[in-house]
């Protein structure tokens, strides 16, 4: 197949100039010597060579024969008979859909065991991750556990040390609440510079869900914790690494966190910590300990593996930040986005994803310019504290190169960060905590190019 | 009817009663006390101040044994490997040791930190290694052991001599010269609560601005050409429908016209390939015995990926039971590889599948 083939109705409409990967390294050149205007001359020079032959393509013409084959010719799906009932006694998606799957990032980790898959952020609509393509982290290998054996443990400064059963726990009064999960080292790839190509991989550690479960403070109330001198407690996993983690009060306190069990109506899947885990809004994940088979009531903070040599933020005097659990504003456009190819001119939605570990998103503002100039976009419902929101924003494109990024503020009026100004506080070795403005460049082409800008 | 309404009375009056004097009672019947024999067995954590430290002690010269039986094929002989993990030893000196400061820390051109560059408490090497090493069976070191491999860590990196035997006694005096101990801060905005003091305002203060806010943007970092397929075909991972298509990178970007993408076809653009259930048995048993610890299908991890004994080593399967159960090293590079314990029955199976090619 070449690019001017016609399949489904889509021509894919050969422009006579566009900005060539020898153009763009010009670009770079002329970037780093810090000429303002540059890149907006080189794209006007391309779009010049352009604009003549080039009219506004029709990306679903009336083909010659005088009709779309897929119209005149029925298919066999509506001539003939399909398929019963429960052929799948659990469903999967369509075939045609293969392609999104959670994925490595190549070269990043050397086990599978201790490492990460990414979500396919690019393909997903609205604000619930499906459980499938959940992201995952996982420390020291995934576990389906039994759970009809697997119990959980209060302990520590309590009036009495306590055990439960899963029936126990799930007979308790239970809470449903949608909540975004971001690993602490989401987009730590691009701290320094550009390093993958698209959103999967640059912001895939974030899924959302709704979960059920029980409000921890219920299971502290009920083993007598002692709330006033037990400022933190330990959260502990039942897997080989048995991950811990130490967890505010005032956070739990609150109601918010949550020992659950569901997540989008059916229960956790194995890869999310089956039967029982920790729900920490607004927290980084390593917090939102799997496989949860104890907590600890304590006066001091634990000095964990993942707060003492991992999970630091190491800033340019060569300290690190220790016990940095909070996921700040933060937003990304999902399509267009890199390693997509816009086939034709015309009207497009812009869309993405907007979140803050300290409350709702209270506005996203998009610009196509690189950051010149915004319009603000629309807020999808629902908008719910920590969790994902989604935004959409009317575009047409005039076929000429543009940047493309997303703003954020949340209810605080706390506003995502620009790279200049992430970088000036804490460098780029910080590999936690990156929640810079994201640049998508769509090229002349059509070409969708992960991109930093200065 | 009266006799009824008092019977119902009493009932009421005595559940009151009741909840006043048991607290659980506001969910009768809802989980029992643990035994003290139940939290000894869970309760494993050791917090920087050593709450929850066993007593006993370990000496640098145990920890060397332990250290070369279990732990050096990951991590290497003097913990510097970094075929695995992240290095643990390397990066500090004596200096650092007096100050409590790593000084390669501030170093963007230093290459790498090592753990015990990072690491403010000694809690945590002692606490980590006891609840999750070794790596394939973790929590089976004995308490003396972990005494002695935390020691035998200590004395790679200099901070402990060589005839040290490190104990719940002592442990607070290895505390006081840890290189990187007074490396920390919670001064940030970036715990959620109060508990630890920190600091309420954010790291930055970006503006809402709408128009003509910046100079024009300029492009400053991109991916390289080379990298265009590093991450596979992104072409296959994009729906096959939609607003915009994934770009075939397995093509260099052409110098005219519009780079391949997938448009719609009649059938997905990943085929679904006919299930290998050999292949799916061998991989269950590579898991289940933590062989897939040390080696990937088709990539190198510390010993060589199956592809490449497959290569070598194509129909030799006896040869290859024997060398899974002896282990051996030399042939595919100088870490060697443990002898195995595993059934003859998973042995075989795993032979047969590495001699006809270890497909997946």
């Amino acid at each position: 197949m070449n690019a001017n083939s016609v399949s489904s109705g889509r021509v894919q409409k050969a422009p006579e100039s566009f900005l060539t990967p020898s153009s763009i390294k010009e670009i770079f050149a002329e970037g780093k010597k810090g000429r303002r205007d540059f890149i907006r001359n080189a794209f006007a020079a391309a779009a010049a060579g352009a604009a003549a032959p080039m009219a506004m393509a029709q990306s679903n013409p009336v083909p010659a024969e005088g009709g779309d084959p897929n119209i005149l010719n029925l298919p066999e799906h509506t001539t003939g008979l399909g398929q019963g009932v429960a052929v799948e006694g659990y469903g999967k998606p369509s075939k045609f859909e293969a392609n999104l799957q959670r994925r490595q990032s190549p070269g990043l980790t050397q086990t599978t065991q201790a490492s990460v898959s990414f979500a396919p952020l690019q393909s997903l609509f609205g604000i619930v991750t499906p459980s499938g393509l959940h992201f995952e982290r996982h420390h020291q290998g995934w576990w389906d556990i039994d759970p009809s054996k697997h119990r959980f443990m209060i302990n520590g400064m309590v009036k009495k040390n306590m055990v439960f059963t899963m029936d126990e726990i799930m007979r308790l009064p239970s809470v449903s609440r949608f909540h975004f999960i971001e690993c602490g080292a989401n987009t730590a790839v691009d701290w320094g510079n550009v390093a993958v190509p698209t959103v999967q991989y640059t912001h895939g550690m974030i899924s959302c869900s709704e979960f059920t479960g029980v409000p921890l403070i219920t299971l502290l109330e009920l083993a007598g914790a002692d709330l006033k001198n037990g400022k933190f407690v330990l959260a502990e996993g039942g897997d080989g690494s048995s991950m811990t983690r130490t967890i505010p009060m005032s956070l739990i306190t609150s109601g918010e966190v949550i020992v659950a069990y569901g997540q989008n109506g059916e229960m956790l899947r194995p890869e999310n910590g089956y039967p029982l885990r920790l729900v920490v809004p607004g927290v980084q994940g390593v917090s939102w300990v799997k496989y949860l088979r104890r907590v600890e009531v304590g006066d001091k903070p634990y000095g964990a593996k993942d707060e003492a040599i991992h999970y630091m933020d190491l800033q340019p005097d060569g300290t690190h930040r220790q016990y940095t659990n909070l996921q700040e504003i933060k937003s990304v456009v999902t399509t267009p986005s890199g390693g997509q190819v816009l086939l034709d001119k015309g009207f497009y939605n812009i869309t993405g994803l907007a979140w803050s570990g300290k409350g709702k998103v209270k506005r996203v503002d998009v610009s196509t310019d690189g950051g010149r100039n915004w319009r603000q976009a629309r807020l999808e419902t629902p908008v719910l504290s920590k969790a994902l929101s989604r935004f959409n924003l009317d575009w047409v494109w005039d076929g000429k190169p543009a940047i493309i990024q997303s703003r954020a503020q949340d209810e605080t009026g706390h506003v995502q960060p620009t790279y200049q100004q992430l970088r000036a506080v804490r460098g780029t070795r910080s590999i936690y905590h990156n929640n810079a403005i994201q640049s998508w460049l769509v090229q002349e082409n059509g070409e969708v190019k992960n991109v930093q800008v200065s | 009817m009266s006799r009824f309404r008092d019977a119902v009375l009493t009932v009421v009056l005595l559940a009151a009663a009741g909840g006043v004097a048991a607290q659980s009672s506001l969910f009768p019947g809802i989980g029992r006390t643990a035994t003290p024999s139940e939290v000894a067995k869970w309760d494993i954590d050791v917090r920087p101040d050593f709450k929850g430290l066993p007593a006993g002690s370990g000496s640098v010269a145990k920890g060397q044994d332990v250290w070369e039986a279990k732990c050096a094929q990951c991590h290497g002989v003097f913990g510097e490997s970094n075929e695995v993990f992240s290095p643990l030893i390397g990066g500090t000196t004596a200096e650092d040791i007096k100050k409590g400061r790593v000084a390669n820390l501030q170093r963007s051109d230093y290459p790498g930190r090592t753990t015990l560059m990072k690491v403010a408490t000694v809690s945590t090497l002692w606490d980590y290694i006891n609840r999750a090493m070794p790596w394939t069976n973790p929590k089976t070191l004995t308490t003396e052991e972990v005494y002695a491999v935390t020691a035998f860590m200590l004395n790679l990196a200099n901070i402990v001599p060589d005839n040290y035997v490190l104990s719940d006694k002592n442990i607070a005096e290895v505390q006081a010269r840890m290189p990187n101990r007074n490396g920390m801060t919670t001064a940030h905005a970036m715990w959620p609560g109060n508990e630890l003091g920190g600091v309420k305002k954010p790291d930055t203060a970006n503006k809402i601005c709408m128009k003509d806010c910046t100079p024009e943007a300029k492009v400053a970092s991109f991916l390289p050409d080379f990298a265009r397929n590093a991450h596979g075909n992104l072409q296959e991972q994009n729906r096959i429908v939609g607003p915009q298509l994934g770009v075939d990178t397995t093509q260099p970007e052409p110098k005219v016209g519009r780079p391949l993408a997938a448009a719609a076809t009649s059938a997905p653009v990943v085929a679904a390939k006919p299930e290998n259930t050999e292949a799916k048995a061998a991989m269950a048993l590579l898991n289940k015995h933590s062989c897939s610890a040390c080696h990937g299908v088709d990539k190198r991890i510390v010993g060589p990926g199956f592809n490449e004994i497959a290569k070598k080593q194509s129909g030799k399967m006896d040869y290859l039971v024997s060398k899974i159960k002896a282990g051996g090293v030399g042939v595919y590079g100088q870490i060697p590889m443990p002898a195995q314990s595993l059934p003859d029955a998973d042995t075989k199976k795993i032979a047969e599948w590495i001699s006809k090619g270890a497909s997946k």
